[in-house]
């Protein structure tokens, strides 16, 4: 956004498309899922209140610019197979 | 300018007389005002309208206090309200009743006094309920006839304006002109 | 043209149909009047295209008319008193989205003690909102400033929403002649509203959203900048309007009789119209005597106060209303405009037909006679704010 009075628009509008920002670097823990034993129910796609999750063939794909890492994903998993691993590991 | 003060009971339509009276007024080129002072609105309870007639502009936004001609929609409201209240010397009171206008006079303590049996005008004209009349339209014609503030064809006119049973009210007017009686014998 | 006996409220409901307003969302219960009545019989009989929303509050009326107003609909809405009250924080949200919405408010009373008479608390209140506010002595003023106002409002530089008073029942409910403009008329003074910022699927941008601490400033600073360039903006579409219909409202403010006045009165609403009459008696008898009404709250009209300063002697400001704590809220507008001025008449302060009570002649002749009287002996027991006729059992019964 401009910065001076002189530059900004009289409306507070945002014209940046919010998937041009990437906020993916604020996650701490980064969701893994074990394909093998991924069951194709979509909780985690259902869920993912950030919308970082695609249907794969295999299993969910992540959107690593825009997953904060929440863990929801994780949590509704009913055959527990998505794992949270630190990002600094 | 000539300032007109109705005394009513919510739902018997003073504040549609004020109007009626005033569109009138404005038919034959006058500036006015039309408006209520309502206490609590609700049926039968005492309502005050107020209509201000002058041919400049009335910029006076105040209620009137010492009015030319006072109007009662219902005479029950005589020993309720202080009707007369500040009435000009000269000012006149037009009443609702079967009366006789010499003895009603008297009985308000004022020089002139007219009356009409508006209720019965209202029945005749299946104006509103046998119980619940509405007389408003009747006064008016009544109004004209005893003040010559506004002529009849103004008044008919104007009732001929309103959304509903125009025809029924703009006879009941006339009707009223013709049967009111004024003080005096005049 | 043509002439129609109108109450204030169906004024508003005109000028709503004469600007074609194209969203009014609006709360159809008390304290609501019969603006919005109107508005909807104008709709059903085919002289309204609008879409009318039925909401459950004052708080959603002003939230769905700035959701409007973002998509480019021209938005109206109309409240009273409590009504306005809840809608305040939208207020504020519609000055800050720069949501050119037009609000018509029936000044009454706030409770408790609970009152439905004409009082200026309701919208003095709304003061700091970033909304524009104009005020009205009659029906007339009603209807034409129902149409300036969205012009001024949905000026490029401006984008702010605008209130427009109108005293209960002293006009809200009062019959008047006023002059119904011709449509092709308002059409051509006022084009249709179509904002640079509009909220588009086919375009989609972000409204509303998070700016952070080194931006937010510039925001309000703009709404400031917007607010101050109103002033010229209300004074030219005033003369333009004078120009189509012969009305002048006198831009910032209605001075009357001002001239070479030596004291005059100050303030909002139905009661200053009165006071005219009075003047013109008073000037009769030799008083040099004036009126300034208030038209315009937001922006406040500093230049017209301190342009009266240069001349008067004294200034009475009257309040329909008071902010708990000192003094009315013009009174002390018009004393802080003459702090930093050269010339400072004397000032004092009338609080004055607070919650409907009758403000008649024979009170505005009362006013200036203790106006001149304070001016040579000072404020004596009462103080520069004089809550005027209040039953204190001293004062006779004939003087309130």
């Amino acid at each position: 956004m401009p910065g001076t009075i002189d530059e900004i628009p009289i409306t507070p509008i945002n014209t940046t498309n919010s998937t041009a920002v990437k906020t993916g670097g604020w996650r701490a823990f980064r969701p893994i899922c074990d394909t093998d034993k991924c069951i194709k129910c979509w909780s985690c796609w259902k869920f993912c209140p950030d919308v970082s999750i695609a249907i794969g063939e295999d299993g969910p794909i992540y959107d690593y610019d825009h997953c904060k890492g929440c863990g929801i994903c994780a949590n509704v998993c009913p055959v527990k197979c998505i794992e949270m691993i630190p990002e600094n590991k | 300018m000539i300032e007109i003060r109705f005394h009513g009971r919510g739902g018997q339509g003073a504040v549609v007389a004020s109007k009626v009276l005033a569109d009138a007024a404005f038919r034959e080129n006058n500036d006015v005002q039309a408006f209520p002072y309502f206490g609590v609105e609700r049926r039968g309870a005492p309502v005050t309208a107020f209509t201000k007639i002058d041919d400049r502009h009335i910029r006076n936004k105040a209620m009137i206090y010492e009015p030319d001609y006072v109007i009662i929609l219902e005479a029950s409201l005589i020993s309720a309200v202080n009707v007369t209240e500040g009435l000009k010397d000269n000012g006149l009171v037009l009443v609702n009743t079967k009366d006789d206008p010499d003895e009603m006079a008297k009985r308000l303590g004022v020089k002139r006094a007219a009356c009409i049996d508006a209720t019965q005008v209202a029945i005749d004209n299946k104006l509103g309920s046998k119980f619940q009349p509405i007389v408003n339209t009747a006064i008016v014609g009544a109004f004209s006839s005893v003040s010559g503030v506004v002529k009849k064809e103004s008044v008919v006119n104007a009732i001929l304006a309103l959304p509903r049973y125009a025809e029924r009210n703009a006879q009941a007017a006339r009707d009223a002109y013709d049967q009111v009686r004024i003080s005096g014998g005049a | 043209m043509v002439k129609e006996l109108l109450t204030g409220n169906k004024a508003t409901a005109y000028g709503a149909m004469l600007a074609r307003a194209q969203v009014i969302p609006a709360y159809p219960i008390t304290p609501q009047t019969t603006i919005v009545e109107r508005i909807a019989d104008l709709i059903s009989e085919g002289r309204m295209e609008t879409k009318f929303v039925k909401v459950e509050s004052e708080h959603s009326a002003m939230a769905a008319a700035v959701a409007a107003s973002n998509t480019g609909a021209r938005a109206f809405t109309a409240t009273s008193s409590h009504g306005l009250a809840l809608m305040h924080e939208v207020l504020i949200w519609a000055a800050g989205a720069r949501t050119p919405v037009v609000v018509v408010n029936v000044n009454r009373a706030l409770g408790p003690p609970w009152s439905v008479w004409a009082d200026h608390q309701d919208a003095m209140a709304q003061r700091d909102t970033g909304i524009l506010q104009f005020w009205c002595e009659n029906n007339q003023e009603i209807l034409d400033t129902v149409i300036m106002a969205h012009k001024v409002a949905e000026d490029p530089d401006i984008m702010l929403p605008a209130l427009i008073n109108q005293d209960a029942f002293f006009l809200s409910h009062t019959s008047e002649p006023v002059d119904v403009p011709d449509q092709k008329m308002v059409d051509d003074f006022l084009p249709p509203f179509n904002p640079k910022e509009k909220l588009d699927v086919d375009d989609p941008k972000g409204f509303g959203s998070l700016v952070m601490p080194p931006q937010y400033m510039e925001f309000r600073a703009n709404m400031a900048r917007s607010m101050d360039r109103a002033r010229d903006l209300i004074r030219k579409v005033d003369k333009e309007w004078e120009g189509l219909t012969g009305r002048s409202y006198g831009g910032m403010m209605d001075m009357y009789r001002c001239e070479d006045a030596e004291s005059i009165l100050f303030g909002a609403g139905t009661m200053m119209s009165t006071a005219k009459d009075v003047v013109d008696d008073m000037r009769n008898e030799g008083r040099k005597v004036g009126i300034a009404r208030l038209r315009i709250f937001r922006p406040f009209p500093v230049d017209e106060i301190r342009y009266l300063a240069d001349s008067v002697k004294a200034i009475g400001v009257m309040d329909r209303t008071y902010t708990f704590g000192q003094g009315g809220p013009l009174y002390n507008e018009v004393n802080a405009q003459l702090y930093n001025h050269t010339n400072q008449p004397f000032t004092k302060n009338y609080v004055i037909g607070v919650g409907g009570r009758d403000v008649v002649p024979r009170h505005i002749r009362s006013l200036f006679d203790d106006l001149e009287k304070v001016r040579e002996n000072g404020y004596g027991e009462e103080g520069e704010i004089h809550w005027w006729g209040l039953l204190d059992g001293k004062t006779p019964r004939e003087e309130m």
